[in-house]
């Protein structure tokens, strides 16, 4: 597998470099990743839980003779 | 009197991709600095986040932020700083996304608040814009500042970041 490269700009210098990542910034990297599925399966399930909070809320709303426009009027 | 806004220094992405955009050495004598990214990442899926670094460190940081997707509004607290979105390779073809970060007071010696919008790019039903406040709990000063895509891929040829220096 190639190794991922970083470009760096030094900005006092103008300078860019363009270099292999080290095996700690590789490791890291491996970090980051892991850290961002488990944000975004996070992510997921809050959005899913809230989506199934407000079907169960609309049906018992309705349960309670709403019309669906009433519900929506009430949500919006 | 008028801001000025200064290019510090701009990187494009050449044909070999790059894992992060890095700036270092930052100057400290502006009051604020802007960075703007057009990017596009080659994820296999239509959109991937942008990881950010100050001073080589994702910690430290938390973020309030507003994500609409072309049909739903949703609002994240978080502490990832995984905070913006562009185009991947599943994306319409050649279309990259922007992303702003303004940082105000980045040299000073309290902790740095920041705001970042993003945007993708393309033909399809579900793109997404973020609307990011965010919040980095460290008083040192900000000598660099690293993007990268968050999902350990890489920035496709012509993905650009400018970095602004403004007095």
């Amino acid at each position: 597998m190639t190794t991922p490269t970083a470009i760096e700009v030094d900005c006092s210098t103008g300078v860019v470099t363009e270099r292999p990542l080290t095996a700690a910034e590789i490791s890291q990297r491996a970090a980051d990743q892991a850290a961002f599925e488990v944000e975004k399966a996070k992510q997921q399930e809050e959005a899913e839980a809230l989506e199934a909070a407000k079907a169960s809320a609309n049906a018992k709303l309705a349960a309670l003779g709403l019309t669906t426009e009433e519900i929506q009027a009430l949500t919006k | 009197m008028a801001l000025q806004l200064y290019k510090i220094a701009t990187v494009e992405v050449g044909s070999a991709g790059a894992s992060s955009i890095d700036f270092t050495s930052i100057p400290q004598g502006y009051t604020d600095l802007k960075l703007v990214l057009s990017g596009r990442t080659n994820k296999a899926q239509p959109q991937e986040n942008i990881q950010l670094y100050f001073n080589t460190s994702n910690s430290n940081f938390s973020f309030k932020m507003i994500i609409g997707d072309g049909s739903a509004a949703a609002s994240y607290g978080t502490s990832n700083s995984q905070v913006a979105d562009v185009p991947a390779s599943t994306m319409t073809a050649n279309t990259f996304g922007n992303m702003e970060i303004y940082i105000p007071n980045y040299a000073g010696s309290n902790n740095k608040s920041f705001s970042l919008d993003s945007v993708d790019e393309g033909n399809q039903t579900t793109v997404y814009s973020y609307l990011t406040a965010g919040l980095w709990s460290q008083t040192a000063a900000i000598t660099g500042i690293k993007i990268a895509p968050a999902g350990a891929n890489n920035f496709v040829q012509y993905s650009t970041a400018i970095l602004y220096g403004i007095l």
